[in-house]
């Protein structure tokens, strides 16, 4: 089994790495870039709280192999503040409560993120469907999905 | 666990990550050629990927243990959408997202379009392929009926011959297809229904995300009360998605009376066969063919009067 090498761009920074062809994009994403907030669970396309944006658009980094991102643009849940300052969605999910045991909140503020930057003003049914793939098992999505509606509305 | 060799449950959480048990080679061809040429070569010793969601799945938990993995990720002939008089071409890379998202899909195939948006959820739709859904043979693949419905053609093309299966040739078994282990689906043909037709998907899953119990596409075409051209298929009721023909048959040149539905409805529940298993219960999956069959019926009639 040939290691390939792969070159991509994580959170704005571009990366060389050697890997494996049986790696998957979760795995390099936190075990060879150490980024954590990436989380593993399922591992089976279930839960979503590994996603990941690559070139852009949500995906389940589990089922993705690390040798097919060559190329690619990939944004984790450490790239979405900016110098030190949460973004808008991260304050709102903690102004509305919207975790309890926070590990699925990565997952939900990259979708929220996705979301809003495709579509600023969704509708209920809207946020609802983008966060079909991500699964919460402690909270209850109500808060969630209202964190994600107050920052579209604040921002009108 | 037995299963897991490689991983060493003391180190579990150091290898947590390390999760495909599998080791294979991969190659990323540039074009067409190159990719039938490593099949040709490799025959069944290689895999292909596009999307990834199910073979990815499927060697996590060793159901496959392919020595090569072929990626059709970096051939862009092979990521199109094209339209024209007869119909829609899509590509064996277009991603379900894309297919979903198209004007056309959703004006011209609405049972398509259903099935795509119900489809697992935005992340794997934005992964997986239609191509891929359809080469991967699950019984309940949603793309399936409303493919059987539009009588969808793949094109097979292997580096000596190319050829067209009609979808209905298609499926064999659980995972097994008309497909050669050289050959590989570039395209996916769906030509236009017939003008005034209407057409629509319906499902059961437990929540949204999981895998149908019972899923099924209708299409109608009625003059007047007449139904003119009718075509019925269903996904997650037997080895493969299939077209239930006698029931097409009998409602044909018939009005959609209560009566001539109830006779559809034990045809299609004679027609199918259906097992047990995790999602559903044999008994439990024709009784719900029967009320999908008419649901979609209905919605298509409602359609033809809402005209």
């Amino acid at each position: 089994m040939e290691k390939k090498k792969i070159i991509f761009k994580i959170n704005g920074v571009e990366k060389t790495v050697e890997v494996e062809p049986n790696k998957t994009l979760l795995w390099l994403i936190r075990e060879v870039l150490k980024l954590k907030g990436t989380k593993k669970a399922c591992e089976r396309g279930d839960c979503g709280l590994c996603t990941v944006l690559l070139n852009g658009e949500p995906v389940k980094s589990c089922l993705v192999l690390a040798v097919e991102v060559d190329g690619s643009e990939i944004v984790t849940v450490e790239g979405l503040s900016r110098d030190g300052e949460l973004t808008p969605i991260q304050k709102a999910f903690i102004e509305h409560g919207a975790l309890q045991c926070g590990f699925c909140t990565p997952a939900f503020v990259i979708v929220g993120h996705w979301l809003l930057n495709r579509n600023p003003n969704p509708s209920r049914e809207e946020v609802v469907e983008a966060l079909n793939g991500v699964l919460c098992r402690c909270t209850g999505y109500r808060p969630i999905i209202e964190a994600i509606l107050d920052v579209a509305k604040k921002r009108k | 666990m037995s299963q897991n060799k490689n991983i060493n449950l003391g180190y579990i959480n150091l290898f947590n990550t390390h999760i495909i048990p599998v080791k294979f080679n991969y190659h990323a061809p540039q074009t067409l050629e190159e990719a039938l040429n490593l099949l040709n070569k490799l025959k069944d010793k290689a895999r292909v990927i596009a999307g990834g969601t199910d073979l990815i799945v499927d060697m996590k938990l060793r159901r496959k243990e392919p020595e090569h993995v072929v990626s059709l990720n970096k051939i862009r002939e092979l990521d199109y959408i094209t339209v024209d008089s007869l119909g829609v071409k899509i590509g064996a890379i277009v991603k379900l997202r894309k297919i979903e998202k198209e004007k056309i899909i959703r004006e011209r195939f609405p049972a398509l379009y259903e099935a795509l948006k119900s489809m697992a959820s935005i992340q794997v739709r934005n992964m997986g392929t239609m191509v891929g859904n359809i080469c991967n043979a699950s019984p309940a693949a949603d793309t399936a009926p409303p493919l059987l419905i539009y009588n969808a053609t793949l094109t097979a093309k292997s580096l000596n011959n190319e050829r067209k299966i009609p979808i209905e040739e298609f499926f064999k078994a659980p995972g097994k297809t008309a497909l050669k282990e050289d050959e590989l689906v570039t395209e996916i043909f769906i030509p236009y229904p017939p003008q005034d037709s209407h057409s629509t998907f319906l499902k059961i899953t437990r929540v949204g995300m999981d895998l149908s119990k019972v899923s099924i596409a209708v299409l109608t075409k009625f003059n007047g009360s007449i139904i003119e051209d009718i075509r019925i298929a269903l996904g997650a009721v037997a080895p493969t998605p299939l077209r239930i023909r006698r029931a097409e048959e009998f409602l044909k040149n018939k009005p959609l009376t209560e009566e001539n539905l109830k006779i559809v409805q034990e045809i299609v529940a004679k027609e199918i066969k259906p097992i047990t298993d995790v999602r559903s219960t044999e008994w439990y999956r024709r009784e719900v063919a029967k009320v999908l069959v008419k649901d979609a019926l209905m919605k298509c009639l409602e359609e033809e009067g809402g005209r």
